[in-house]
């Protein structure tokens, strides 16, 4: 493993600093966790564009969107299962109907944000937010990447959705590749399968692809950070050249990126396939990485899962149904 | 550069003709319901000679420049009173009268509840109760970031009170001394399960603004003379926001529809259309 280890939000707290910086229409919006959020950092940077909303996830979204009708570019933060589930009525109706140019960079994402429990773990939140028109969803693997990630949002028109982590990550992706909208990161290219991720799922399937490796399964690793719009082009090539395709998500596996490359692959290249991701559950508390491991989101999970469908390949088998 | 000058009409309307204009939106309202087949004239209808007030003396804006960056704003947070919205807009020029017959249709600019996206002059989405004001602060936030002299209006409605999301936003207001923004509560008292305080009660309402740092000014929602002065008093704040609590009759102008709960949501048949536009015209008080 390669790069520095540092969390996606602290990435997000750093590149809103020097956004900030460049464009003096950037204004920040936190709703109480901006220690939390790493906004804190913007705030003290440049005070007067900072807003605390205090407890009140509602009307911030709100307030982001009168902002973005008089030209400013608000970034607003929470955690996200206050972003998607608090307060989606607001981010339906006020923000993405009018497509409005409100950033919405969420952290604690998923069940790595350990400890609070289920209450404050975010597991559906990249269904939620995917099913809203005009929505861009955008799932960085990585602190590299989030810098990218912001810089683009802010730069671009319309609403965005940023999931971010708590837990320090690993930098995998490469500083000289530029962040698209919209492109899927083609990480390693192998001929037996290809596995695809997003956020921190990226790491384990890098290291799954380095297990198999071992087995003599040479595995695609395609990055998505961009869940909405999908990289359709790219997921059905490699589905072509593989023949099988493995998913894997910190979410749960309903309506997640999973559920959309299902729906793709079911529509142009039925190949065998499987999802890893959070099996329709609540997690619990615990550290981050005891949850992983509890609720399967490893890489030793990824190789089962390629494991699985390279046999149904081989066999040119459809997985059997069984009820229950 | 060039003189701005004031609105649809110009800044110095007499009251006379602005009650003449509001009896115009009433009957754009009752037509714009009767051919929409569904819809809500009660709110509208109280909340008329407000809108009136607003778009046809009060508010500078440009309808040949609905973009204009010094506009003031006017958001209609009780959304589903967009007819009246609606015949404003088109009264001034937004768009032609005409197309006022196209309200809920397929294929219309005019949706069931306001869309900036589709309708000129219409500042920001809305339908979603509660959500207009923290809109408004938004907005008055911006102009004072953006250094513009514009204030922001927002219309609510008394039973939209009752979503917290209305005094998550009182509280930002006040708490960022947003003095550009003006709440203006149509108080009908009146709301779809029946009256507000039987429903949820919101009194003692005053109170509740003032609590939450707002300056609170109680006015006839129906007195011109009033809504003008009241308006006027409002730009003279320069410390807090101002709430304006304007006690009207819900289905104002309408004998028939006036205090009667059950025309929040219902739309007159051809029959009733007629009776109103009757009244509404004068031939009968």
């Amino acid at each position: 493993m390669t790069g520095s280890v540092k969390s996606t939000r602290d990435a997000y707290g750093e590149a809103l600093v020097e956004v900030g910086a460049e464009n003096e229409d950037v204004v920040v919006l936190d709703a109480d966790v901006s220690k939390a959020t790493k906004t804190d950092g913007f705030a003290r940077a440049f005070p007067e564009r900072f807003f605390n909303c205090g407890c009140a996830e509602q009307n911030m979204m709100g307030i982001a969107a009168g902002l973005a009708l008089t030209g400013k570019v608000p970034f607003v933060s929470t955690f996200a299962v206050f972003a998607s589930c608090r307060a989606l009525d607001q981010v339906r109706n006020t923000i993405a109907y009018p497509k409005l140019n409100v950033k919405i960079a969420a952290t604690h994402a998923g069940i790595t944000m350990g400890a609070d429990g289920p209450s404050h773990q975010s597991i559906e939140d990249i269904a939620i937010m995917k099913a809203i028109p005009n929505m861009t969803v955008i799932v960085p693997a990585d602190a590299v990447e989030t810098g990218k990630v912001v810089r683009t949002a802010a730069a671009s028109d319309g609403p965005f959705y940023i999931r971010l982590g708590r837990v320090a990550v690993p930098s995998v992706t490469d500083v000289n590749q530029p962040f698209h909208v919209g492109r899927g990161v083609l990480m390693q290219r192998g001929g037996d399968v290809t596995i695809v991720a997003c956020g921190i799922m990226t790491v384990a399937a890098l290291e799954a692809a380095r297990s198999l490796g071992h087995k003599r399964i040479r595995a695609t690793v395609i990055h998505l950070p961009t869940v909405k719009p999908l990289d359709e082009e790219l997921i059905i090539l490699s589905a072509q050249e593989t023949g099988a395709m493995v998913v894997a998500e910190e979410h749960t596996v309903i309506g997640g990126l999973g559920s959309d490359i299902a729906r793709l692959l079911g529509r142009h290249i039925p190949v065998p396939f499987e999802q890893v991701g959070i099996m329709d559950t609540f997690a619990e508390s615990g550290e981050p990485w005891e949850l992983m491991e509890k609720y399967r989101l490893t890489s030793e999970e990824i190789v089962r899962a390629v494991e699985k469908v390279i046999e149904r390949k081989k066999r040119g088998l459809t997985p059997g149904y069984r009820s229950g | 550069m060039r003189e701005r000058v004031a609105s649809g009409t110009t800044r110095r309307t007499g009251v006379a003709d602005l009650e003449r204009k509001a009896r115009i939106l009433r009957c754009h309202i009752i037509r714009m319901l009767c051919t929409a087949g569904s819809g809500h004239p009660g709110g509208a209808l109280s909340s008329a000679d407000i809108v009136a007030a607003l778009f046809f003396r009060h508010l500078k804006h440009h309808p040949s420049e609905p973009d204009w960056p010094d506009r003031d704003r006017f958001i209609l947070s009780k959304g589903h009173s967009a007819p009246l919205l609606y015949a404003a807009l088109a009264e001034c020029g937004y768009f032609p009268v005409a197309e006022l017959k196209t309200l809920r249709k397929i294929n219309s600019r005019l949706q069931g509840h306001p869309h900036m996206r589709k309708t000129p002059g219409v500042e920001a989405s809305t339908g979603s109760l509660g959500q207009g004001l923290s809109i408004g602060c938004g907005m008055a936030l911006g102009a004072r970031l953006n250094k513009r002299k514009y204030r922001v209006h927002v219309l609510l409605g008394d039973g939209e009170l009752q979503e917290g999301q209305i005094w998550e936003a009182a509280m930002f207001a006040s708490h960022y001394r947003l003095s550009n923004l003006v709440a203006i509560v149509d108080l009908n008292r009146l709301q779809v399960d029946g009256p507000t305080n039987r429903v949820m009660s919101l009194d003692p309402l005053p109170d509740k603004w003032k609590a939450f740092g707002w300056r609170c000014i109680i006015i006839n929602g129906h007195d011109m003379r009033q809504i003008l002065s009241t308006l006027a008093e409002a730009e003279q704040e320069h410390k807090r926001p101002v709430v304006i609590l304007a006690e009207t009759v819900k289905g104002k102008g309408v004998s028939f529809m006036e205090n009667q709960v059950d025309w929040h949501g219902r739309v007159p048949n051809a029959e009733e259309t007629a009776r109103a536009l009757d009244e509404l015209s004068g031939t009968r008080s």
